[in-house]
């Protein structure tokens, strides 16, 4: 028996750390960005309307809800980690005539405070606005922080208008016409450098419309959120493999503009739904069903997160392997064409 | 007192204390007859609570009982959304709605449904039911009116059954770091809840202690004594700086000697001949 010394093996090339930190941007590299649309919106708008305040559960540096903070420090209210009690306390503020916005993560305003949401500010039908951070995928920290079933839970509640917006533009749009509307809402956040996307197209939010963006004869991309970005990149991509897809921005989700999702989904274009959300209770289901309750008979395509607790990890890994991502779009709609 | 302009000489402390023992009276009066159209309701509850909602509604707050939506009111919250049948005697007392609709409680199309809600009731500030949501409204409510240089002051009216709830005590956190002095809390220590006494569903005594701990201005009196209640609310009214909590020992179906023995019960039965046996107990321990 020889012994001999087994040659080194060589060091593999260093991988770039990805990360799954909190704070994640789901912006391109080099994509035009605005910073805290939001808190910026919500300063500009209490410039003019003395009923605006804003409160927080300890989130606010983390809800661009610090823009207002510092704007109007004696409208801002430190609530404390304390969500059930941060959404009574708006209740209470809505009952007295202000006008509240109340911060914090989605997973916490949905499944922690569900109760206080529901029985204290949506069934008395008051104007506030609950403002929740880090919708569906937009984290990489897993689970605890992912609110993946939001949508889910919210369109179940009555008089509750819940808005899922897909840039900046909509969110600088969205702020204003949430509170002028008498009712209570709920407002999917994208905070940090948002990007700004819907500048380059013929737009304007509308609370409860859906807008075509583009238009196209093959395929109908029927999204929400920031996934209307992902289906624009797709459909331009698209359009160089001579695909025409139009796409229909729905940012307003409750009430569902059914009227816009019955006309884009009655040609015989393939209708696909695209969400930054759980498969389960958000938009694919709610356009199947408007789709069906009107005798639409018509296959609907969904692009959504999967009814699992998603991994942690960098959010472009996470997008390309639950499906959001724009390439995951393009080839998904290829696959669906060819069948 | 509950109108807001009448000009009186002040009336002496006993005079009110006699003024509310009558109003107190007429508060269990017509809980029994509200419990006994319906055959049950949580009457031991109402009878507990009747000398603080008088103390309340009849000496302490600010209100226009013809105009329940007056925007300089004080707010009088019911978290404890089953009470609603002693609070709707109470209503009536304050001439917020007609004593002759009492006899509608919990029938169909009545104003006055089982478990308090705001839509339904003139003078029902929130919908209560779920427990642990009255003091964090409360709370908003003190800070927006604060914010809006109102004067009006807000009490909520809670169990201790609900001292249980964690957001009973995030509510307490946010009332004292903002210094709310524009709030008052009533907690209802009956002792008992919907599995049994108090003390073994869990431990919340030494309920002043936490309170005081949580920052609150405590004091602690028997709920059925009206001279005592009396002091308690006017010291509360009289604090500056922080929040104040009166902690009231009530004694479930106070008043009614036959309900007040009976083994204690969150929801107790009262069969159909003890309804009259009832309230002539009732007349019979007022006018000894």
């Amino acid at each position: 028996m020889t012994s001999t010394v087994a040659p080194a093996v060589p060091a593999p090339a260093k991988k770039k750390l990805t990360t799954s930190a909190m704070i994640a941007s789901f912006a391109d590299p080099g994509q035009k960005t605005t910073p805290a649309p939001f808190g910026h919106a919500l300063a500009r708008l209490a410039e003019e309307r003395p009923e605006i305040v804003g409160l927080s559960a300890d989130l606010a540096k983390y809800t661009d809800m610090h823009i207002f903070r510092e704007a109007h420090p004696e409208r801002f209210f430190q609530m404390g980690m304390a969500e059930q009690a941060l959404l009574g306390a708006a209740a209470g503020m809505a009952e007295v005539g202000l006008v509240p916005f109340a911060s914090t993560y989605s997973v916490f305003a949905t499944r922690r405070a569900y109760d206080f949401l529901c029985l204290d500010i949506a069934e008395p039908g008051l104007n506030v606005n609950v403002v929740g951070a880090l919708p569906g995928l937009t984290t990489g920290y897993g689970p605890s922080h992912q609110a993946t079933e939001d949508l889910a839970i919210l369109r179940a509640c009555p008089n509750l208008t819940v808005v899922d917006p897909c840039d900046a533009v909509d969110l600088e749009q969205a702020v204003p016409q949430l509170a002028s509307h008498a009712g209570p809402t709920y407002l999917r956040l994208l905070r940090g450098a948002v990007p700004r996307v819907l500048d380059e197209y013929d737009y304007t939010f509308r609370l409860g419309k859906a807008a075509e963006l583009r238009t196209g004869r093959d395929v109908v991309l029927i999204s929400t959120g920031l996934m209307t970005m992902r289906a624009l990149q797709a459909a331009e991509r698209l359009e160089k493999d001579h695909v025409d897809v139009s796409v229909l921005h729905v940012p307003t989700i409750k009430p569902l503009d059914r009227e816009a999702i019955i006309a884009a989904a009655s040609g015989d274009r393939l209708v696909v739904t695209l969400e930054n959300h759980t498969v389960v209770g958000g938009l694919a289901e709610a356009v199947a069903a408007t789709l069906a309750f009107a005798g639409v008979g018509r296959r609907v395509v969904p692009i959504a997160l999967p009814d699992e607790f998603l991994a942690a990890g960098a959010l472009p890994t996470l997008h390309d392997r639950y499906g959001l991502s724009t390439g995951s779009i393009v080839d998904r709609v290829r696959t669906e064409l060819t069948h | 007192m509950t109108s807001t302009d009448t000009i009186a000489e002040a009336p002496t402390r006993q005079e009110r204390i006699s003024r509310l023992r009558e109003s107190a009276h007429r508060i269990r009066h017509n809980a029994l007859l509200m419990g006994e159209v319906q055959g049950q309701g949580y009457i031991g509850q109402a009878l507990g609570v009747a000398d603080i909602l008088a103390v309340a509604y009849c000496d302490q707050l600010r209100f226009r009982p013809e105009d329940p939506e007056w925007v300089g009111r004080d707010r009088f919250l019911l978290s404890i959304g089953h009470y609603a049948i002693a609070l709707y005697a109470a209503l009536a007392e304050a001439g917020t709605i007609p004593v002759s609709e009492l006899e509608t409680y919990g029938s169909d199309e009545s104003r006055l449904p089982m478990s308090g809600m705001a839509s339904y009731t003139p003078g029902m500030e929130i919908s209560g039911g779920s427990l642990g949501h009255g003091l964090t409204v409360a709370a908003g409510m003190a800070l927006g009116l604060r914010r809006l240089g109102s004067e009006s002051r807000i009490f909520n009216l809670l169990s201790d059954g609900e001292l249980d709830e964690g957001s009973t005590w995030e509510a307490a956190l946010e009332c004292s770091s903002h210094e709310l002095d524009n709030v008052t809390a009533i907690v209802d220590v009956n002792a008992l809840q919907a599995d049994g006494p108090t003390a073994t569903v869990l431990r919340t005594e030494p309920v002043t202690d936490k309170w005081r701990a949580f920052g609150w201005h405590a004091v602690r009196v028997d709920g059925n004594d009206i001279g005592a209640l009396v002091d308690a609310f006017d010291e509360a009214a009289a604090h500056r700086g922080s929040p104040s909590v009166i902690v009231c020992d009530t004694r479930i179906g106070r008043g009614v000697p036959l309900l007040e023995n009976r083994e204690k019960a969150h929801f107790m039965r009262v069969e159909e001949h003890e309804w009259q046996i009832a309230r002539t107990q009732l007349e019979e321990g007022f006018t000894r």
